[in-house]
């Protein structure tokens, strides 16, 4: 029987389990669009194609499957590079489909015609032009393939109009042609069974051992073998930006956070450690400070399915190239073996107390607000965490809110925080939080944003009112460009520049209530619980709540950028204890 | 003007790809995206059509060259990726230059030509075109001899490379086919 490449597109998505795409119609992509409106697939409409690349992105976070965007070709598929990038950096399995000017017209500078694929290159885990409709079912096949295996990221399937129009005999793929049709990309999953046993040896000869666990954990959704793992050598655990949640907060070997605003002891224990047990991490400027002062007296054991970390910032003395869930179930085995073979792990009774004597030295802190002064968002943060049910998932947009959201949050749950960690793309948020809420509707979702972030996305609420997506979203309101001017403050005299967002322009409250949603505006501590609660009880329409905030607040601790870890700034309150850092 | 890297920082990569649309400027974009320098490099179908081979020459420390080839094995695209040891490999390139000559001199560029086997492409009234083709070290001196004469034009095709026949383990192909 002969389809379109339109039809055999939403088939193909279809096949692939598809439940829900988020796009934006246009000229080139509209053949797509017909076959749409009798498939299973529910289509969500958003308002800038930003929003439906971080959408995409949201929902693939909570739900661990790919996030599919659709748009159409020129600015549409410009649009959508910012997302793309974001996802790449974050290793999001994500599938962009955009529209291409016809064939015949490429090359010729048509209308809306851009060159895609050589836009999206560098900011893909692959990407191609598809040219016969014949040649769409293994496209998409292969998308769905290689974004979800290996380290995940996003592919785009560039498909011009009239390969969407031209007929073609439906074929579906199997497996082995898909494979045959990849002889180059085979990702290595089970780790070296030599290494593995290198690594457990070093693992229970080590004095000073941290797990430093990054998003590739959660990715592999190795979480549980990971904390048996860490139970059963008693091993001190950081989670990354990316690996919040990865290992629970409240668990008595959670040191938090390590890097630039880490805590003190996540901080301090990988500097001070003799062996660092990377697993899914990747050594980010943003953890490691200034790398030669990194931990030095550590060895490595790096797990990443990506050969290419391996080495790429810190040479390991045990690299192992694998999905961290596999290879941590073998590190387990080979940890149990050694012990039952009579092995004794090395005594680190004394290491866990001077970790936990940073913890208690060093919790993180601000501040109260004095009797009348203003907001702390600190406070406010603090107050969404004690309201919040239970499962509640946090979404982030990027700046000082960020850090205080992944600070002062207590994640017990993977999968209950939402971020743009290596991009840093502000606007990230209100659309993340759309794509987290479709994607587990049976959780509340609290979006943290700025008052800059938020400008630069905030429409996507009027999806959100429209398609019936409850999201709530905190603004931590400080009128600045908050992260910014904290750095003009410490290391430009106090020279602010261009960070003013003119306090009390735009009306937060009335923006929310001409989007469809329920604005609250909080000004006083008294008045936050309230609002929350009033929130979390609001489930028929989205909300924004405009906490309006200390304007000259800090982050605390910073790592400076370039600094060492050794030279981490704490809070001023803390000064005086410093030495107890050794 | 053939500065050709030292013999540590001198590394042939031959890169086996699909043939696909776009697989070269996929290749490029890589080496710029990540700071890389390419020295020369050549492209061309393999005896399976459906593969072709990059041959790069790449001037880098022995870390670098690490990184690049795992970068590189994360293209889809790529299949195999050797290392060719300079030591253990052929070397061929193709250089074409078009040479001033005065008349009187046009003897003696002739019989360096021969003593080199170049060829004689075009004769002009004031210019010769030679080819040759040979080793890189071999039309590094070539060229370095011409140069006396003034060089009006040069192209040179970069270099490819295959293994040796005589030994084992000529090639080593390296291990760790990316994610
Ligand atoms: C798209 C984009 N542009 C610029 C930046 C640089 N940047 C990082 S944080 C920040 C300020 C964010 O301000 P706001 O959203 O108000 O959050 P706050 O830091 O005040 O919490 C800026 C401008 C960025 N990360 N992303």
């Amino acid at each position: 029987m002969k389809i379109t490449g339109a039809e055999a597109l939403i088939k193909a998505l279809e096949m692939e389990s598809v439940d829900v795409m988020f796009g934006y119609p246009g000229g080139c992509i509209l053949p797509a669009y017909d076959p749409l409106l009798k498939s299973s697939i529910r289509h969500i409409l958003v308002r800038h194609e930003q929003g439906a690349g971080h959408m995409a992105e949201g929902y693939a976070h909570v739900t661990g499957r790919p996030g599919v965007a659709m748009v159409t070709s020129g600015p549409a598929a410009t649009n959508l590079v910012t997302p793309l990038c974001d996802a790449y950096m974050d290793s999001i399995p994500m599938v962009a489909i955009t529209g291409q000017v016809s064939t015949t017209a490429i090359g010729t500078d048509a209308f809306q015609e851009c060159d895609t694929v050589g836009i999206t290159r560098s900011i893909t885990k692959h990407n191609e032009l598809v040219m016969s409709a014949e040649d769409l079912p293994l496209a998409i096949r292969q998308a769905f393939h290689i974004a979800t295996t290996g380290r995940p990221g996003p592919v785009l399937i560039d498909v011009p109009k009239d390969v969407l129009q031209n007929s073609m005999t439906w074929h579906w793929p199997t497996d082995e042609e898909v494979q045959a049709s990849l002889p180059g990309y085979h990702p290595t999953t089970k780790g070296h069974p030599r290494m593995i046993k290198e690594a457990a040896k070093l693992m229970l000869a080590a004095q000073r051992p941290v797990l430093y666990l990054g998003g590739g954990v959660l990715k592999s959704r190795a979480a549980e073998v990971v904390r048996e793992i860490a139970e059963l050598l008693n091993i001190p655990v950081v989670t990354t930006l990316m690996a919040r949640g990865a290992f629970p907060d409240s668990h008595p070997l959670c040191l938090g956070m390590p890097g630039m605003h880490g805590t003190a002891a996540a901080v301090t224990a990988m500097q001070k450690s003799d062996l660092l047990i990377a697993l899914g991490a990747r050594f980010d400027d943003r953890v490691t400070g200034k790398v030669s002062a990194f931990a030095q007296e550590a060895k490595i054991i790096h797990v990443d399915i990506d050969p290419a970390e391996q080495g790429k910032v810190r040479r390991p003395d045990v690299p192992i190239v694998g999905d961290c869930k596999l290879v941590s179930i073998e590190i387990l085995k080979a940890l149990r073996e050694l012990l039952d073979g009579g092995e004794v792990q090395a005594d680190i009774a004394p290491w866990r107390s001077r970790c936990s004597g940073w913890q208690e030295q060093f919790p993180l802190a601000y501040e109260p607000s004095a009797p009348g002064a203003a907001l702390k968002p600190q406070f406010c943060l603090e107050q969404i965490r004690d309201h919040a049910p239970e499962g509640t998932i946090l979404v982030s947009g990027v700046g000082q809110h960020q850090m205080w959201s992944s600070q002062y949050w207590h994640f017990d749950e993977p999968y209950t925080w939402v971020n743009s960690g290596g991009l840093g793309t502000m606007g990230f948020s209100v659309p993340a939080a759309i794509g987290a809420k479709v994607g587990r509707p049976d959780k509340t979702v609290w979006a943290i944003d700025g008052d800059g972030c938020f400008q630069m996305t905030a429409q996507e609420l009027i999806t959100a009112s429209i398609s019936n997506i409850p999201i709530k979203v905190g603004i931590l309101n400080n009128s600045y460009l908050g992260m910014v001017r904290q750095w003009q403050e410490m290391f430009y005299g106090e020279r602010y520049s261009e960070v003013d967002l003119g306090g009390g322009i735009p009306d937060f409250v009335k923006w929310a209530e001409a989007m469809g949603c329920v604005g609250i505006r909080v000004d006083s501590p008294e008045e936050v619980a309230p609002a929350i609660e009033r929130a979390n009880s609001i489930n028929d329409r989205p909300v924004v709540v405009d906490f309006r905030v200390e304007e000259f607040e800090k982050v605390f601790p910073m790592v400076a950028a370039g600094a060492s870890n050794d030279d981490i700034i704490l809070p001023p309150s803390q000064n005086e204890r410093r030495e107890y850092l050794r | 003007m053939s500065t050709y890297p030292t013999p540590q920082r001198h590394h042939i990569l031959s890169v086996l790809v699909q043939n696909k649309a776009g697989v070269l400027a996929r290749v490029a974009s890589l080496f710029a995206r990540r700071g890389y320098n390419i020295f020369s490099l050549a492209v061309a179908p393999t005896e399976d059509p459906q593969f072709s081979r990059i041959t790069i020459v790449v001037d880098v420390e022995g870390t670098t060259l690490e990184q690049i080839v795992k970068q590189l094995f994360k293209l889809i695209e790529v299949v195999r990726i050797s290392e060719l040891d300079p030591q253990k490999s052929v070397e061929r390139e193709l250089f074409m230059a078009t040479v001033r000559t005065d008349g009187e001199n046009r003897g003696q560029i002739v019989e360096l030509a021969n003593i080199f086997e170049a060829k004689v492409l075009a004769v002009g009234v004031d210019a010769l075109t030679l080819s040759l083709e040979g080793s890189p070290e071999k039309l590094d001196d070539f060229e370095e001899l011409l140069r006396g004469y003034g060089i009006v034009e040069l192209q040179r095709t970069g270099r490819i490379a295959l293994p040796k026949l005589d030994r084992e383990a000529h090639s080593r192909a390296v291990k760790g086919k990316a994610s």
